[in-house]
């Protein structure tokens, strides 16, 4: 069994997968890769299933060493790697031999990079999953230097190739259907959800992002009964600050759900710094 | 019942009466294809997609939600629990009666599991029993010990882990409310009934 080491880890390293779907009822959300799409395209390089569980780096800082030869590739966030401070690929298959130092970066733009291995990363899983979950703790804890992880048996697929196109500039684009409680928006504020340039807040981290702008104001102030919340659901809170949930959502809250992002949306806010743009556009949404 | 779009493949159904989102769960079932997650006073059906999302709200016009579900819909719980909390007493003198009088109230009325949210395993329980309502403590805890059976507004709650809480802890149970190498890891659903036992 090959293991990777752990020698140092930037703002968080954390092991993730595609997630553990079907347990809101238990009040667990899916976690999982922010990224999921990233995470994808790394595994598809390398030949494993695309829901291999692999590293997501948060700005860079991780640095692993193998004890035996491993292939990996980084999808996401376009940071530099290295090995044994020599330039490495990223978007392709990497060989790190035995023992070199890997090294991940700060990638210039993005915030999230997806570090797979052929084989996988090898935890236990819990609740079908290798996920770590931020809220709740399921999950293989954040990673560690001095941490060491297993890679699974490598798969039966080649190494291949997959592009990775760079984000469209300019400011993120999601796409939101209206509901359940876009009735409390006043005229003014669904105006303003749709049609005003949000910034990403600094406080952003694998729950939810919160977005800064104009106040939005709901015809009923203060909260409702605790409703189940689902990922890409936007939150208006008393600050009239909308908030966006990710994968590690709480699974209740009171405070209205005005519009929910659509899923194949969620990547590219993941990936949106603090600061940076985020245009939102709000569509009907009939049963 | 009133119906509303969450998402591309949501259906928020309102249901005011607790008898009806009883029944609705019951009738909704462990259907494949369908998620259900319940709320204080709604119930969310996650679809397949839009289409199937159509399908159910077709469906749900024509539920008789009148008729309580059968016992073997839901589930029964006994939870031994040791009425010693650092809030029993605060709790008392809301009431107005003695700690021990306070845990005989709890331990005999029927509990029932509204719905689950705040953290893994944490069930929201509610009574049809006249209870005085106890708000929540003015500073919250930082820590709260695992398995602190609690209350605040109407609501009883067993803490799975320790988190912070702001409820106001009256016992303690070493009935593990969240396990995840367990085939259901949660051990309270929404619509079970829940009794809490005293023990010394």
């Amino acid at each position: 069994m090959t293991l990777l080491r752990v020698l140092a880890v930037g703002a968080q390293a954390l092991v993730e997968d595609l997630g553990r779907p079907g347990l809101l009822a238990q009040g667990v959300p899916t976690s999982g890769a922010l990224d999921g799409d990233s995470l994808r395209i790394a595994n598809r390089i390398l030949g494993n299933p695309v829901g291999a569980a692999g590293i997501e780096v948060l700005l860079g800082g991780l640095i692993l060493r193998p004890d035996r030869s491993v292939v990996v590739a980084v999808a996401g966030a376009p940071c530099p790697v290295s090995i044994n401070s020599a330039p490495a690929a990223f978007g392709e298959a990497v060989a790190v031999p035995a023992g070199a130092e890997l090294r991940l970066a700060a990638p210039p733009s993005g915030l999230r990079s997806y570090l797979a291995v052929r084989g996988g990363i090898d935890v236990p899983p819990v609740l079908g999953s290798r996920s770590t979950d931020t809220s709740s703790g399921i999950g293989p804890a954040p990673l560690r230097p001095g941490d060491v992880l297993a890679v699974g048996p490598a798969p039966q697929e080649q190494i291949g190739f997959a592009p990775i196109l760079p984000p469209p500039g300019g400011a993120v684009q999601v796409r939101a259907g209206l509901g359940p409680r876009h009735d409390l928006l006043t005229s003014a504020a669904h105006a303003l959800l749709g049609g005003e340039q949000w910034r990403v807040a600094s406080q952003a981290d694998r729950i939810g992002v919160r977005l800064e702008g104009p106040r939005l104001e709901l015809t009923h102030s203060g909260e409702l009964p605790s409703a189940p919340i689902i990922a890409g659901a936007i939150q208006v809170p008393p600050s009239g600050q909308p908030i966006v949930f990710l994968a590690d959502h709480p699974t209740t809250g009171g405070y209205p759900i005005v519009a929910c992002v659509q899923p194949a949306d969620l990547a590219a806010l993941a990936q949106a710094r603090p600061g940076e743009s985020v245009r939102i556009t709000l569509r009907a949404n009939a049963i | 019942m009133r119906l509303r779009p969450y998402g591309d493949r949501g259906l928020l159904v309102e249901l005011p009466s607790r008898a009806q989102r009883r029944a609705l769960l019951a009738a909704l079932g462990d259907r494949a294809g369908l998620e259900v997650v319940s709320g204080e006073q709604t119930v969310l059906a996650l679809t397949a997609d839009a289409v199937a999302r159509r399908n159910l709200a077709d469906a749900l016009g024509d539920l008789d939600l009148t008729h309580a579900p059968p016992p073997e819909a839901t589930g029964e719980h006994r939870i031994p629990t040791r009425y010693d909390g650092p809030d029993l007493h605060a709790v008392a003198q809301s009431w107005g009666c003695s700690p021990d009088a306070v845990a005989d109230r709890h331990a005999q009325i029927e509990w029932l599991v509204e719905f689950v949210g705040f953290t893994a395993g944490f069930g929201y329980l509610v009574t049809d029993h006249e209870l005085p309502s106890m708000p929540r403590r003015d500073s919250p805890r930082s820590r709260v010990p695992a398995g602190s059976v609690a209350l605040a507004a109407h609501y009883c709650g067993v803490y799975p882990r320790s988190t912070p809480g702001g409820w106001q802890l009256i016992g303690r149970t070493d009935v593990v409310l969240f396990d995840p190498l367990r085939r259901r890891p949660a051990l309270l659903r929404a619509g079970d009934r829940v009794r809490f036992e005293p023990v010394r």
